[in-house]
């Protein structure tokens, strides 16, 4: 590879994965930005540019690691590929043969390469694949399933279209898609108004037309009174809910007595807003979008809140329609065929899921199921003994509350590896460490994306790797081959790239010209006759017999969230655009620009307690433990009940020289935290604990 | 003559540095050198009482009468004819730090790794490319761009600019 050369590829840095293009220069990666072909048109945000630094970095799994002391000792001994694979699939068939296919449990954290990792879990005979969601967007997707019978990504958010964006937990300018925030302000430069609703002054909230400051927890009852103003001013758009939503009349009296003045009392925003910002929408109407979040394992309400998002764009006609959340087109949809699936190389396992997905909790979705739910299994043996657990690209110790009650469960695993191309606590606690080539040296399957115009795009190999590290496909083919799972065996990526292709009329040399291949010319909308819904109605629902099954009602009264106890605060969290939670914070170049994260603090509280901007404190979680120290940031911009915090900090592992011991960890502040979820929705409840302050310098 | 700058609309800027990494990615800047910083101030009340922040990417000015051009004893802080970008000649700079003082904004910096002054040269190789400055398109949301000093912006955010620590001295 000698010379210059620009190879199109998949950035993966972060979950989005935006196309870009490596600039190669002598087989060494030295730039990257975003795919000029792409509408991302060069743009790349801080961390996809500082991709190389990844790979240069020596502070990773540098090969095969075999632990030879107690789990978490730090005490390894360095294995060769083979000798580590051997040993993995070893242990896998001692596992499986004493306790069968389902005794293996499997985590990653989404997203669109997926197909091979549950083609690996299939080929086992276990029915445990699992991704990280229940940490995350659990209660959107389920909510989303609630009312409209199709997942969360089925539709679109048509920014560039739209005519008013509400944005309630999704902070859009700093948990980052690069093609999104550029969608939602070229939308606002077209004119479109934008409403954020939040706990803080984010950056996004910083370009708002309207901010509303909400007491932490209370957004349900916001958008229980926007739901009110819409019904009784008669607002709605009368033809779309008489032909697509489903028990108008029950809505309207679940929100009866839900007035804005009622609101103001829980939320702390005037009614006369609450009531304008509802005008406004009918007004922009359909082009709406109510945006229902993304990362909302917040409080035990979440799911409702979701729901009350998509009940506020039903009521608007803005599901299905142009600007606002139309319907994302698969191949099929747009008169082409769809990859052919790796997982369909194995039967649907017959047995049912240990994290009593599908059967025991009937309403939600069984995909990925819910991992916290599976680690009781582990930890039980109800409904049968969970024995080995992979962890692929997944830090369950950093991403979900109380790693010490994580760890307890855990005992009960015979087998626990981790595939990742960065430290983490969890690759720290397992067994074996299988180091992934970072996206820079490996290529990936080809993923199949929805939207306006479906499209299968691909990542290629900018780099050979620097250090002894593995892409994913060699590591479960490897994996796959020593277990006599010989469909999966594959030895060549090409062969798996054939083998997706074959039904598709799509070569290979397709993607040389762009990086991608869009299944269609034009964006296709749908007319409002074409709409039908997947759920039992085929309308939008706003009471879902599947969750009246469960035992859930679709509509909850309002509980209006505790006030934090005397000198206490709400723990919250959120993102920055500089790090992808906790896994950047060791990069240099990342490291340089955000190494510690700050306590935000209100100005009169502040003043309560004698607390100075930029002091040092220290933070207490509910049962006094301190979780360490970080400077606080004093502003009227954030709410008095909350301190946030931006998560992913606070690193204690000594192989990370940048990261370890800077800032704090939010999700050590939440004991018990890992049994608090949102029962209606399968999302953690992480923002339900409670957490104190103390100047550092105090301590004795 | 001076022809090019970089500006920051506000409107589209989201504070997140990626300005200041795609830089350094391009120039191999090692960490504690940014030839481009941007800065953040907020969250102030705005006019409506809404929160707001004020930001701006500085890259250098390349002034139309460069005083680190003027002190610098060897001539290796250069302005190029053709269209006014000042850069260093590094073959000809002596380490001297003059420059890094007489900026008014402290633009030019220090690199150990050779004891040299290194600053913003808007990527000329690349304006001679016929592409645009790394930070112009890198940016995540297309906030900086490229445009004449005649651009109304170029003075303001002249005169709004703030000084710069002098890195690594
Ligand atoms: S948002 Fe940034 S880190 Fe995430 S995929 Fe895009 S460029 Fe990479
Ligand atoms: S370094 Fe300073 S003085 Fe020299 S051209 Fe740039 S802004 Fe002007
Ligand atoms: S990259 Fe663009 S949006 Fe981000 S801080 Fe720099 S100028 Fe602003």
């Amino acid at each position: 590879m000698a010379g210059r050369q620009q190879v199109y590829s998949v950035c993966g840095m972060c979950s989005v994965r935006c196309p870009i293009v490596v600039e190669v220069e002598d087989g060494k990666a030295v730039r990257i930005e975003g795919n000029p072909k792409s509408p991302l048109k060069g743009s790349l945000c801080a961390r996809g540019a500082a991709g190389i630094a990844l790979e240069m970095d020596a502070e990773r799994p540098q090969r095969p690691l075999i632990r030879v002391g107690e789990r978490g000792e730090g005490k390894w001994r360095e294995a060769s590929w083979d000798e580590a694979l051997d040993y993995v699939a070893g242990k896998l068939k001692d596992i499986t043969a004493a306790h069968g296919g389902r005794s293996v449990l499997f985590s990653d954290r989404g997203g669109p390469f997926v197909d091979l990792h549950q083609a690996f879990v299939r080929g086992l005979g276990s029915p445990n694949y699992c991704n990280h969601d229940s940490a995350c967007a659990r209660n959107v997707q389920h909510a989303a399933k609630s009312v409209m019978g199709i997942g969360r990504k089925e539709v679109v958010y048509d920014y560039r279209n739209c005519k008013h964006l509400v944005l309630q937990t999704r902070n859009i300018l700093e948990a980052i898609n690069v093609a999104e925030a550029n969608a939602v302000l070229d939308g606002m430069e077209k004119g479109c108004k934008l409403s954020v609703v939040d706990i803080r002054a984010t950056y996004t909230a910083g370009k708002a037309d309207n901010f509303y400051m909400v007491r932490p927890g209370s957004d349900l009852a916001f958008n229980l009174a926007v739901i009110h103003v819409l019904i009784n001013e008669g607002l709605y758009n009368k033809p779309y809910v008489e032909a697509h939503v489903q028990d108008l009349d029950a809505l309207a009296q679940h929100v009866a007595t839900c007035t804005p003045q009622w609101a103001e009392g829980e939320t702390g925003v005037p009614a006369a807003a609450i009531t304008a910002l509802a005008r406004q929408l009918a007004e922009a109407a359909p082009g709406v979008i109510w945006h229902p979040g993304w990362m909302v394992a917040r409080y035990d309400d979440s799911f409702h809140v979701c729901r009350t998002a998509y009940i506020i764009n039903a009521l608007l006609g803005s599901i299905g329609a142009k600007g606002g959340l139309p319907i994302a087109n698969k191949p099929g949809d747009v008169g082409r065929k769809g990859l052919k699936k790796l997982v369909d190389l194995y039967p649907a396992p017959e047995e049912k899921r240990a994290d009593g997905v599908g059967w025991r909790h009937t309403q939600f979705d069984g995909g990925p199921g819910l991992i916290n739910l599976a680690y009781d299994a582990i930890a039980t043996g109800d409904p049968y003994p969970v024995k080995a657990y992979i962890c692929y690209r997944h830090d369950p110790l950093m991403a979900m509350p109380d790693a010490e009650a994580m760890k307890r469960k855990w005992e009960g695993l015979d087998l626990l590896v981790s595939v990742t191309f960065s430290w983490s606590d969890t690759a720290w606690h397992s067994d074996v460490v299988l180091p992934l080539s970072t996206y820079l040296s490996r290529e990936s399957i080809i993923a199949s994306k929805g939207g306006l115009k479906p499209q299968f795009f691909v990542r290629k190999r900018s780099m050979q790797p620097t250090l002894d590290t593995r892409a994913d496909w060699e590591i479960l083919c490897g994996l796959a081959k020593r277990l006599g799972m010989d469909k999966l065996a594959f030895e060549r990526i090409e062969d798996i790239w054939e083998y997706q292709l074959q039904p598709t009329g799509v070569t290979m040399a397709d993607f040389d010209a762009k990086g991608f291949v869009e299944l269609c010319d034009a964006p296709k909308y749908r007319e409002d006759a074409e709409l039908k819904f997947a759920t039992s109605s085929g309308k939008l629902e706003m009471i879902s017999p599947k969750w009246t099954k469960a035992g859930e009602p679709s509509l909850r009264p309002y509980a209006a969230p505790p006030a934090p106890p005397q000198g206490m605060f709400r723990i919250a969290f959120g993102r920055t655009a500089l790090h992808t939670q906790g896994h950047t914070v060791n990069n240099p170049l990342l490291a340089e620009q955000m190494s510690t994260n700050v306590a935000w603090i209100n100005t009169a509280r502040a003043a309560e307690l004698g607390i100075a901007d930029g002091e040092l404190l220290e933070v207490l979680d509910a049962r006094g433990t301190a979780a360490g120290r970080i400077r606080a940031f004093v502003t009227d911009f954030v709410h008095p009940e909350a301190l946030f915090m931006v998560h992913g900090f606070g690193h204690r592992l000594p192989v990370e020289s940048r990261a370890r011991g800077k800032g704090v960890a939010d999700q050590e502040l939440m004991p018990g935290g890992l049994e608090r979820y949102d029962r209606a929705g399968g999302g953690i409840s992480m923002q339900e604990h409670f957490v104190a302050v103390r100047k550092a310098a105090a301590r004795a | 003559m001076s022809t090019y700058c970089i500006v920051t609309d506000e409107r589209r800027c989201i504070s997140c540095k990626a300005c200041e990494v795609h830089c350094k990615v391009k120039n191999a800047m090692p960490v504690g050198i940014k030839l481009g910083e941007h800065f953040t101030e907020g969250p102030v009340p705005g006019p409506n009482g809404a929160p707001l922040y004020r930001t701006l990417y500085m890259p250098c000015f390349h002034c139309e009468e460069p005083e680190c051009v003027d002190v610098c004893p060897t001539g290796a802080m250069t302005k190029r004819e053709a269209d006014g970008i000042v850069y260093v000649e590094a073959d000809d700079c002596i380490g001297c730090g003059a420059c890094l003082e007489a900026c008014p904004w402290h633009i030019p910096q220090w690199n150990e790794d050779g004891d040299k002054a290194v600053k913003c040269d808007l990527c000329m190789d690349r304006i001679d490319a016929g592409l645009k400055p790394a930070c112009v398109t890198g940016c995540t949301t297309h906030a900086l761009a490229l445009v004449g000093q005649d651009d109304p912006r170029y003075e303001e955010q002249r005169k709004r600019a703030p000084q710069r620590a002098l890195a690594e001295r």
